[in-house]
């Protein structure tokens, strides 16, 4: 996996790349979570995610539930359709912001 | 068509990568459409990762090897996974109830939606736990 971070005002946008599974998800969270945690909007761009696993959702509900502790929140952006399946058989997008 | 395919694998989270692209090579000879074959790689890998998170619970490394071995008789799909980890309580797995959004516990759901059946077998000295996972595709 790899990533980008790019900023525009209060919105923190990050590129994610490559696979995400449980050996990457701890690096993911390095990255995502303390710019949620400053409060900022974060937007999850996965266009570039070929694969996602359980792992790779438990970071997204963790990043979710953290903006909602820090009044901000993180939508999920241009998700790919191989994500967009495991999303919808964990039956989270309802819950996540997906655009 | 009939395949068996095995492979071991170091038990690592490193990898898991290797769990997919094995499977993906099996899968490649296997006529069948692409949703279904990256759903069956997802169960293979949330399997494999559970061997590595719930067998080998607590343990930092490891030089164990888990196996992996890929059969299709006909339309009768197979797949065993052995390790020798900690022994597992097959009444104890329990996917966490969807309504509870909180991160972890998928990855068991995710192997009981895409597969028919997933099982604990007692039947080798050699290692410690063969789970089997089938479906007719």
């Amino acid at each position: 996996m790899s990533y980008k971070v790019t900023e525009e005002g209060n919105v923190s946008t990050v590129f994610l790349n490559g696979e995400i599974d449980m050996d990457v998800t701890e690096k993911a969270k390095e990255v995502i979570l303390p710019i949620v945690e400053s409060g900022k909007e974060v937007h999850l761009n996965l266009k570039d995610v070929s694969y996602m696993d359980s792992s790779g959702i438990s970071v997204l509900i963790e990043s979710h539930q953290k903006a909602l502790e820090h009044n901000t929140k993180v939508i999920v952006k241009e998700v790919s359709k191989s994500v967009l399946k495991v999303i919808m058989m964990a039956k989270l997008e309802q819950i996540l912001n997906l655009e | 068509m009939n395949i068996e395919e095995s492979k071991d694998f170091l038990v690592s989270t490193a990898s898991l990568k290797e769990v997919r692209t094995f499977s993906r090579g099996v899968f490649e000879k296997i006529n069948l459409p692409q949703d279904q074959k990256d759903e069956l790689v997802l169960a293979i890998a949330e399997a494999a990762q559970n061997i590595v998170k719930h067998a080998y619970r607590d343990i930092a490394e490891t030089s164990d090897r888990m196996e992996i071995k890929i059969s299709l008789k006909d339309s009768d799909l197979e797949i065993g996974f052995f390790d020798k980890g900690k022994a597992v309580i097959p009444e104890n797995i329990q996917h966490r109830k969807l309504d509870d959004i909180k991160p972890g516990g998928l990855g068991t759901f995710f192997i009981k939606q895409i597969m028919d059946a997933a099982v604990f077998k007692k039947d080798q000295k050699e290692w410690v736990n063969h789970l089997v996972l089938t479906k007719k595709i």
